[in-house]
């Protein structure tokens, strides 16, 4: 086993890292602009395209054979967009259709091709199907670093009008943005990249290395320009740990194994990262629900005690002891509250709010209140505010609002009480 | 009869072929049929794709394609609606993304444990995708004396599980297909039938891919029915047509893979790609060409009942002052000429509303004045309406008329008439011919 890679692997390992960048680049806007099966489509439908071109060309050279694929790859999105304008069939059939004929008819060829042909220059094509980074030499490197390079300053120069068509394409038209030639300039962005990953990858597989560094990228950010960096760093990484693990286990072909890996990467973002993994999402609707528990407890005891803030002699109050639905919640809920000084055990049973309890206690009610004043008063906003907090509604709503709220409790004060 | 059967023994290899492609489409027709209609088509897709690494652990397991290996196909083809649903609300990505992530996750597995693993098994990696339908023939077992491919009769069983399916489930999945809100409220289990049919799509899939392969197998899941869809608005016809697709496709595609020395199966999908070009071009209503000879015939319709009521305005006119009389080059001028003008006037003339007088002067016939009466009674009441009601000024009255006359019939002139007291004229000044008054020619 070699752990010091030779020249041909660091060539193959500069390529895929590449075209992964390029890949990830291209994918973020494949992604936002909910394109990700179109990448799919366009890889398959370009098989034929190759093949004519290594038909008709004779011998294979990549540029020659890309340029066909990207041609028919462009005239099968093209089919698809026809056949949603002029037919009743709707967009997810036609990309099924486009997709499979199109296939069909590169298979179609290339047995064509490997019964005509001479053996010796027929060997590739296949590899087409599912990629095989062997082959490749320092020309292609240059050519997939080249068109990542003219992607990386298209998407620089058009950062602004690419953010416009993908996020609002109908306010880009409205401003008056030439949105048609944006969103061609895209896709012929996504086309391109796609066409050559076809070498590596291969047809199948090409839709993965598309969406899976630009699905992954997203959970970390919000931000599309991070987005767009990350998903070029997660891109370039998946295509080179791929290469090095299918070169160093001696796993072939590779794009399986590089979609692998980019699949394992897309896992662990889905699971970890910070605020829309899951793991994060569940532990923040569980915080969540704790808090609206103790809010409950604490509104529930504020009723019990009255007005008298400090009654110790109050009588005991079994809250915490009522069985039934949510008694063991709102039995944690105390003992949270317990702790943090919020509430004390009186003696004889029951429980009683301390001073700071109170305080809180408080807040929560005027929340409630103005919560529900909000809704009174624009109940076009509710959805809005769906998960509001009780607690936390001071921050959520600007000043004046709240203002306004208060005034219209002020004057109407008894209708509101629950 | 020795003939036929001389016939059948020569060319047994190619019929048990095409009867494999067959039976293979029709099942996928028939449940391509619900995909397409629920536009979930790319559903089939994935599960097509994801079922490939149950098909080889299943191999790897047992050897030969067999039960376990459907079982675990069907229930990794279930899990891939299921992980796309749930990977779109747990993670919140897109749906078209997570369906995107997960097939191609599963079968980047599948080619890796097919390429890599299953080496020493009896595997090959270009069957299982592309499919070997050429190969059918050879592997045979004897079902009641009769040596039959094996293939032909797993994929026989398909169909008729399939048909069996579709039959017992069949107004649920109509119900599903065309009114999901429907379903809910008829608590018709739509969940369940719905992971019924992604698990019966995956059935059909690990039978297929012997035959088409698995990449191919959307080919027959999708065109056929989306083909026929262009063909019928009926959920029965559309079944039917779209088996018929798919059994022409096998077997057109079978002769001209094997005139050109190529693979079937991706002539199959070429086949029905053609056949789905052909119907959107043709198909007499869905079809380009049915869409534009409709809108050629209306277009000529408009243009012939106004040729006619403008030949009706000039007699009115003749009959109280004498003018030119109407000539063709006035006439087609008027309509903007072109072949739309001859062609109406051609039209008019064939269903005898209009015949040529002497000079190419143009005359109705009773029939002819009688329609464009219609036409202008429809005009001027239209006009009186949108100054009775809407209060528009005189002079923005005719364009809206023009358009909205040729769509009044004569229950709605008569309630306009209603509305509008039975007014005789226009605002215009001129008369609304009433409903049930006989023309008379205007004197010579």
């Amino acid at each position: 086993m070699n752990l010091v890679p030779s020249y041909n692997t660091l060539i193959v390992l500069a390529g895929t890292s590449l075209l992964g960048a390029g890949a990830g680049l291209a994918g973020c806007f494949a992604m936002l602009r909910r394109q990700a099966l179109l990448g799919d489509a366009l890889a398959h439908a370009g098989l034929p395209g190759l093949c004519l071109a290594f038909w008709l060309w004779g011998e294979r050279s990549l540029p020659v054979l890309l340029l066909g694929a990207l041609v028919s790859g462009i005239a099968g999105i093209m089919a698809i967009a026809a056949i949603g304008r002029f037919t009743r069939v709707k967009q997810d059939a036609a990309i099924g259709i486009v997709l499979s004929t199109f296939f069909g008819a590169g298979m179609v060829l290339s047995r064509m091709i490997q019964n005509r042909v001479s053996s010796g220059s027929r060997a590739g094509l296949d590899s087409y199907n599912l990629g095989k980074t062997a082959g490749m030499i320092s020309t292609d490197v240059y050519l997939i670093g080249g068109i990542a390079l003219v992607a990386l300053i298209m998407i620089v120069a058009l950062y602004k009008e690419f953010k416009l068509v993908s996020f609002d394409p109908a306010f880009a038209r409205v401003q008056g943005w030439p949105a048609t030639a944006l969103d061609l300039l895209l896709t012929l962005l996504v086309a391109i990249m796609v066409v050559i990953g076809l070498p590596a990858v291969g047809v199948v597989l090409m839709a993965a290395m598309l969406i899976l560094p630009a699905a992954a990228a997203r959970f970390w950010t919000d931000r599309l320009g991070v987005m767009l960096v990350l998903s070029a760093l997660i891109g370039a990484g998946i295509g080179g740990l791929g290469t090095l693990a299918s070169a160093q286990f001696s796993l072939s072909p590779a794009g399986p194994v590089i979609v692998l890996v980019g699949t394992a990467a897309f896992t662990v973002s889905l699971l970890i990262a910070p605020r829309r993994g899951v793991v994060a999402r569940v532990l923040a609707e569980t915080a969540y629900h704790r808090r609206l528990d103790e809010q409950k407890v604490l509104a529930g005891l504020r009723e019990a005690e009255g007005d008298e803030p400090l009654a110790v002699e109050l009588p005991p109050w079994r809250f915490a002891a009522t069985a039934g639905r949510g008694a063991r919640r709102r039995r944690a809920a105390l003992q949270r509250l317990m702790v943090q000084g919020f509430v004390r055990p009186i003696l004889g049973g029951g429980f009683s709010l301390l001073p700071s309890g109170q305080q809180r206690a408080d807040l929560v009610e005027r929340g409630r209140k103005l919560w529900v004043a909000l809704l009174l008063r624009y109940p076009e906003l509710a959805h809005g505010y769906a998960e509001l907090d009780a607690e936390t509604i001071d921050d959520l709503l600007p000043a004046k609002i709240v203002a306004e709220l208060e005034a219209d409790m002020a004057s109407a004060a008894p209708e509101w009480s629950p | 009869m020795n003939a036929l059967v001389q016939l059948l023994t020569e060319h047994r290899l190619a019929l048990w072929t095409i009867a494999a492609g067959s039976l293979c489409s029709v099942s996928c027709a028939l449940l391509g049929c619900y995909l397409v209609l629920r536009r979930m088509s790319l559903l089939g897709d994935a599960i097509s794709h994801a079922v490939l690494p149950g098909i080889v652990i299943a191999f790897l397991l047992q050897g030969r394609a067999s039960l376990p290996a459907f079982i675990a196909a069907v229930v990794v083809g279930m899990l891939t609606a299921y992980g796309t649903e749930s990977l779109t609300a747990l993670g919140r990505v897109p749906e078209d993304t997570s369906m995107g992530l997960i097939y191609t996750s599963l079968f980047a597995l599948g080619v890796f444990l097919l390429t890599n693993l299953a080496r020493n098994v009896d595997l090959d990696p270009g069957c299982v995708l592309y499919g070997a339908i050429e190969l059918v023939p050879l592997d045979r077992q004897e079902v009641w004396g009769l040596e039959i491919p094996r293939a032909v009769v797993s994929l026989g069983l398909t169909a008729v599980a399939t048909l069996a399916f579709v039959l017992l489930l069949w107004k649920e999945l109509k119900i599903i297909s065309f009114d999901p809100a429907l379903a809910q409220a008829l608590a018709l289990r739509a969940g369940l039938v719905h992971y019924l049919l992604m698990g019966m799509i995956a059935w059909v899939t690990v039978a297929s891919f012997e035959a088409v392969g698995s990449i191919l197998v959307i080919a027959m899941l999708i065109v056929p029915p989306a083909t026929a869809q262009l063909l019928t608005d009926r959920l029965d016809r559309m079944l039917l047509w779209s088996v018929i697709v798919g059994i022409l496709s096998s077997i057109l595609g079978y002769i001209l893979a094997a005139r050109l020395d190529t693979t079937v199966a991706g002539m199959m999908a070429v086949v029905a790609g053609c056949q789905f070009t052909l119907a959107a071009l043709v198909a007499p209503r869905h079809g380009l060409l049915g869409q534009f000879v409709a809108r050629f015939l209306l277009s000529l319709r408009i243009v012939s009942e106004d040729l006619a009521a403008m030949l009706y305005r000039a007699e009115e006119l003749a009959r109280r002052s004498t003018s030119a009389p109407l000539t063709w080059a006035r006439c087609a001028r008027a309509l903007g000429g072109g072949p739309a003008a001859w062609l109406s006037a051609l039209a008019l003339r064939r269903r005898g509303k209009m015949q040529f007088g002497p000079g190419f002067r143009l005359q109705l016939t009773d029939a002819g004045r009688e329609s464009a009466r219609s036409l202008v009674r429809a005009h001027r009441l239209w006009e009186a309406f949108l100054v009775e009601y809407f209060g528009l000024p005189l002079d923005h009255l005719h364009a809206p008329a023009e358009r909205v006359e040729h769509y009044i019939g004569p229950q709605l002139q008569d309630r306009l008439a209603a509305a509008l007291e039975h007014a005789d004229t226009d605002p215009h000044g001129r008369v609304i011919p009433s409903a049930g008054e006989t023309p008379s020619p205007p004197a010579p």
